[in-house]
Parts: structure tokens; sequence; C-alpha cells
């Protein structure tokens, strides 16, 4: 396929192609973030661009080598890089180095604590500093494959081979263990704190609902799943790895245990990336060709933003009012949408 | 086409048993004046005496993959490790992973069939094991990390000539050309050799499955092929016997099998035999390469493998004049010969 060309029924997909403003970063990007109202493109190594909503372009140098891992609240972006460093961004453009790996070992993974804690690993062992800067670590079996804060409590899941380890930092309670066999990678809970989902090494998802840890397997994928976003309200999840945006439906209390996921926005082409509006039902998918779509999660319906034909997107993010989608491609192209 | 192996980067994996001489290889590659930059991921830091800002640890983390196939593993920190380098992609020109001396170098070379991510950015370049030429007779005797090492190996450095007789020195090659006859082998001190013989060589490259006749001892420039007095050594498990002045070595546990047939075999037998070989007894098949002639099909068909993993295609027209031939190799611990022999027997037409 040369060209966009949904089947069927071609006339009827609106197209808001012509809205989007073009923004030149000039680097390979690899996650797009929002600072405030200003989206943050980061880079593959060493900068992320800020851009204002005028477009203008900062380059901000946050890292000496690769960015390897970031994660942001609106308020700040933090990544690790393999220059063993640990920096923050804030809404400002300032950067604070927040940690330093003594034997200068990448800094693989972040995640961000509502309460303004941070954690962080290199290797196999998982640091975190609360908000009140007090830091304390973990170590799990092997090496980190992901982290993320449970959304209430102190509680940090670090996903790593064959499980997850739920680590609360501040109890002397021994750390849980989830087993499942098999390497696990990015971890995320669902936002109403009931379940913890894995995406694995191999094209699946694992779940366990945390109450009692019964297994979800989530599978099927042709491709790794890179990209996990939950729905306004967490009602369902929304992955890449297919050439459609598959859903998890988590709203009823077995999550998507004997259901069948919906299936969005099918093209010829693997999802790279998905983003969740943050007020409603709608997401945003990007693809392994470049194109970009906006879809409702009610009824499927799809709104084109890019036309395909390029290198794959790799980053997508709503502000926090839900009226700009920023966009960035694997080689350093990128745009603004205003709604 | 565009042809995307070139744009893959290479990865060249080091290995050999401890103390063979990997880190000089490693040293010597580095510090050589090539105009090349490498990114090296090593086990131990502080032994590289180069400064080189690409140089990642890694701790050797080999899981099996989930799909129920026991020697299905994979190096975990190596997809981690090359997923987080394609971000610096343009600083370097090529990977060297030099894996532990105890290390077996199947989960590497899987690692580069089983993950679409690594497959997409970097091709495995070759095997390259380090061997001491003092000690490795004595190695192929009591470690079996060492016997893997020199199996699965495209090239052999036989490093530390310079400390053996001559005669030592034939017998160690003699013994490893018992369990691996295909490699290319390199006699060094110090482990002074050409990086373009260790470097970019294209093991795993189905388009250069082009050669694979035994490389039988080559002569070196001090090496005396009618040297017939250095038989000695025979302990049970070895059988040495002399094939023009060369002393051959049939090593009992670790052998390679080829077998040739210049009828053209049945493609829709041989898949399925071939698939089926390599599920039941890819265990002990360490490496399978092989050139094929089907019925009804004008092309030469290549195909490789490590362990139970195959990788397949047709690879170009047969020449005019060219011998139709299939011919297929298996390096393997305890191969069932005459079970494969039989097998490919059924597969070729009447």
């Amino acid at each position: 396929m040369s060209a966009f060309e949904p089947g069927g029924d071609q006339a009827s997909i609106a197209s808001v192609t012509d809205r989007v403003r073009p923004v030149a970063i000039g680097a390979p990007v690899t996650s797009v973030h929002f600072l405030g109202e200003r989206a943050a493109f980061v880079g593959a190594e060493e900068n992320v661009f800020l851009a204002s909503s005028e477009g203008e372009i900062l380059p901000v140098a946050v890292h000496s080598g690769g960015i390897l891992c970031t994660v942001s609240d609106r308020a700040r972006l933090v990544m690790g890089g393999d220059d063993g460093k640990l920096v923050a961004l804030d809404t400002n453009g300032e950067v604070t180095l927040l940690a330093t790996d003594p034997k200068r070992r990448w800094i693989d993974n972040v995640a961000l604590h509502s309460d303004g804690a941070v954690a962080w690993s290199a290797g196999k062992t998982a640091f975190i500093r609360s908000g009140k800067g007090e830091e304390k670590s973990f170590d799990v079996p092997s090496t980190v494959g992901g982290l993320a804060f449970a959304p209430k409590g102190l509680r940090l899941a670090i996903a790593h081979y064959n499980g997850v380890t739920l680590w609360f930092p501040n109890m002397a309670a021994n750390p849980e263990f989830l087993e499942w066999a098999g390497s696990h990678l990015a971890v995320t809970f669902s936002p109403d704190n009931k379940f913890l989902v894995t995406a694995m090494h191999e094209p699946a998802l694992h779940g366990w609902r945390l109450a009692d840890q019964r297994h979800m397997r989530m599978t099927g994928y042709p491709g790794r799943v890179r990209s996990m976003s939950w729905s306004a309200g967490g009602k369902a999840l929304a992955t890449s790895g297919a050439e459609a945006v598959i859903m998890w439906p988590f709203a009823s209390k077995d999550g998507p245990m004997g259901k069948e996921p919906a299936m969005l926005a099918p093209l010829q082409a693997r999802v790279a990336a998905v983003a969740c509006h943050p007020k409603q039902d709608v997401l945003a998918a990007g693809y392994s060709d470049g194109t970009i779509l906006m879809v409702r999660l009610t009824d499927g319906a799809e709104i084109l933003v890019r036309r395909n034909g390029t290198a794959p997107v790799s980053g997508l993010a709503w502000n926090a009012k839900g009226t700009v989608l920023a966009f960035a491609l694997e080689d350093g192209e990128a745009g603004l949408l205003d709604l | 086409m565009p042809d995307l192996t070139s744009q893959k980067i290479p990865v060249t994996v080091l290995t050999g048993y401890l103390g063979a001489g990997k880190t000089t290889l490693l040293n010597r590659i580095l510090s050589e004046n090539h105009g090349k930059k490498y990114a090296v991921i090593v086990n131990e830091f502080g032994e590289i005496g180069i400064d080189n800002d690409l140089i990642i640890g890694a701790d050797e983390e080999v899981f099996e993959m989930n799909n129920g196939c026991v020697c299905c593993t994979v190096r975990g920190d190596l997809v981690r490790i090359l997923d987080g380098l394609m971000k610096r992609k343009g600083k370097f020109d090529a990977i060297i992973v030099e894996t532990t001396g105890l290390a077996d170098p199947a989960p590497v070379a899987q690692t580069f069939f089983v993950d679409e991510d690594v497959q997409k950015n970097a091709r495995l370049d070759a095997v390259v094991t380090v061997a001491d030429a003092k000690w490795l007779s004595d190695r192929l005797k009591d470690a079996p990390e060492a016997k893997n090492q020199i199996a699965f190996a495209d090239v052999i450095v036989l490093n530390k000539t310079d400390l053996v007789s001559k005669a030592e020195l034939a017998e160690v090659e003699a013994r490893i050309r018992g369990i691996n006859p295909y490699a290319k082998l390199h006699r060094t001190e110090r482990c002074k050799v050409a990086l373009s013989d260790v470097l970019e060589r294209g093991a795993f490259d189905l388009d250069r499955i082009l050669e694979i006749e035994p490389e039988f001892l080559e002569a070196g420039d001090d090496h005396d092929h009618h040297d017939h007095d250095h038989h000695r050594g025979h302990d049970g498990h070895d059988h040495a016997h002399s094939h023009g002045g060369l002393k051959h070595y049939h090593d009992e546990e670790m052998q390679s099998l080829s077998l040739r047939s210049d009828k053209p075999l049945d493609a829709t037998k041989f898949m399925p035999w071939l698939q089926d070989l390599v599920a039941s007894e890819g265990q002990k098949i360490l490496r399978s390469k092989g050139i094929l002639s089907f019925s009804d099909d004008d092309d030469r068909y290549v195909f490789q493998g490590v362990h139970m993993m195959l990788e397949g295609d047709h690879q170009r027209k047969w020449k005019d004049g060219e011998p139709r031939e299939s011919r297929l190799v298996f390096i393997g611990r305890e191969l069932p010969e005459q079970i494969i022999r039989d097998g490919f027997e059924r597969c070729i037409t009447t």
C-alpha cells in the first residue's frame, strides 16, 4: 500500500491531517510526553526537545549518551540513561540530576509516584527515593524488566524473570512475589488498584488479580507489546503489538478473564504506540508505517491524523486537558494536533 | 528489495574457556588502527585496557522461552542491551559480545533467531572461539563447556601456539577437527590474528553458506605435513588414525555428520523430516547447515539452524553446469547417525 486505504468505507473516514502542525526535531525520537503545556520529544540520545504551543523548539541536554527510559506525570519528566544518570526535567525546562549509578551502570527503568517518589533500576537492583529524599534499594533475583507504582500506598511492582515482586519500601513485611514463567518487561497497575499487568518478552501480556493472585493470560499477539495505555477511568487497557489496537476489558471484577478483547482500527501495519485520551473514550494509535488514527472506543469510529508511508510511530501523548495530541516517528518527524 | 542485511549491525560472539585469551583478542581488536568503532558487551569490567565509552557490562541471564521447548533459551540481558544500544545507532559499526569462559554459546545465537527486535536491527556474524593450545586437549576431556565452544565455533583462534611443540600442536588441532571440521582455524601467539579473519565473517548469512566443505588441516608455514612420529596419548575415549600423515581423532561425544546426495530431494518429504529431526533431536544438534537441491525447483535452497531453531530460504538459481548436489552438515553431541542417514535417504527422490 502506498497510501492510506481503509477497506470499504474509504470515503467516510474523516481526516484532520491538514490540521497537524509539523514540528522539526531533526533527531530520532523514542518517546513523547507533555510537561505542562509543552510537548517534550525525547531523543534517542542526549536531548529532549521542548515544543511550545507556538511550535518553537528548545533542545535541552539531559544525558551524555542514550536515553533508555522515560516517565512523566506532566509536572516532570524523569529519564534514565546509558551514562548511569537519573535526570529530571521540569516544566520550566530545568534539568536536575537525581542520581548517578556509582558503577555507571545503565539506568533501565523509571517510575513516578503521585506523592513525588521516584523509582529506578540498574541491573537487578530497584531503587526508590521518597518525596522527602529518603533512598532505599531492593535486589530481585534477575535484571529488572519494568517498574510501576501502585496507585494507592507506597508499593512498587518490580518485573523480572519469572514474575513480579511487589515491594513495600516503608513496611517491614516481606515483598510479595507473583510468579509466572518467562521474562516480564513493562508493568502497570490498573487505575483501580485491582489488577497488575505485565508485557512479556514473548508476544503476550500476563495479568494478576491482586486480591487472589488469579492469573490472566492475554495472548495472541503477533509481536511484542511495547505500548500500553489505560483508557479514561481505567475501564480498558489499550495495547500495541498487533495489526489492530487490542483493548482488554477491565471494568468488571474479573477483568479480562474469560473475555475476548476488542480489536479497533485494524490496518495492514502493526500498532506501534497507543495513548488513551485523558478524559474521553478516545485513543490515538500510531502504526509501524507511520499512520496515526484517533479512534472512538464506543463504536470504533476512526479519524485519520497522519497518513502512512514513513518510519514507525515512536511516541504519542495528550496534554492534560486532552486538547492537544503530540506525536513523533522514529526518524524524528513530529507534529502537534490541536483539537 | 533493498538489501536489509547490510544495514543490520554485525554481532561477533567471542567465546573461549577460562584463560584462553579472549580478553587479549578483544584488546587487540579494540586497539588496532582500523578506523571502526565497536560496542563491546563484556561480563567483567576492568579487564579491557582500552578507553571506550561503549563497553557495557552484562550478566549472562539465560531464560527459557515460554514455548515448551527446553533448549529454546535466550540471553535476556542481550535483548535488553541491544535494544538500548540501538538508541546510539551510528555511534558504532559493530558489536562484540564476550561470553564468560563457562558459557554455552547457544543462547546467544538463539537470541538472534527468536527475538524480533534483535533480528530487525542486528545480525549474528560469527561465533569466534579462542582456544588455548596448551590446555585445550585437557579441557576437552574434563570441561563440557570447552567442547561446546569448539563445536559451536565458526572461527577458532588457537592461541599460545608458542607454548607447545609441533607435536602437541598437531595433537590439539586433530582433537579440534574431530569435533568441528568446518570452522576456520587460525594458529596464533598472543591472539595475533588479522581482524578480517575474525570479524565480518558472515557465518550466519544464508547467502554465504556456500562452502560447507570441511576445513582440513591446512599447511601453515611451520607445519610439517609429513610428521608421522607424533602418535601418542591414545586414551580409552579416542581413537586416532592417520590420513596422509595427518592424525585424525574421533570424539566419542561430540561429532559432526555430513550428508550428501547428487539426486534431488523431495521437498515435501525433506522439510517435515528436518523439522521433526530438530524437534526431537534438537538438544543434541548444536549447529546445522545445508545447501539443498529439490526436485522441480531451479533454486538452490539454503538453511541453517541452532538446536531446534531453523531458518532457510531459496538462495538463487542453480547455475548452468553447476552440479545440483545437496549437502548437509550437523555438529552435535551423540548424534544418532544412522537414524539421520536413514531419514535423509528417504527424502531423496528415486
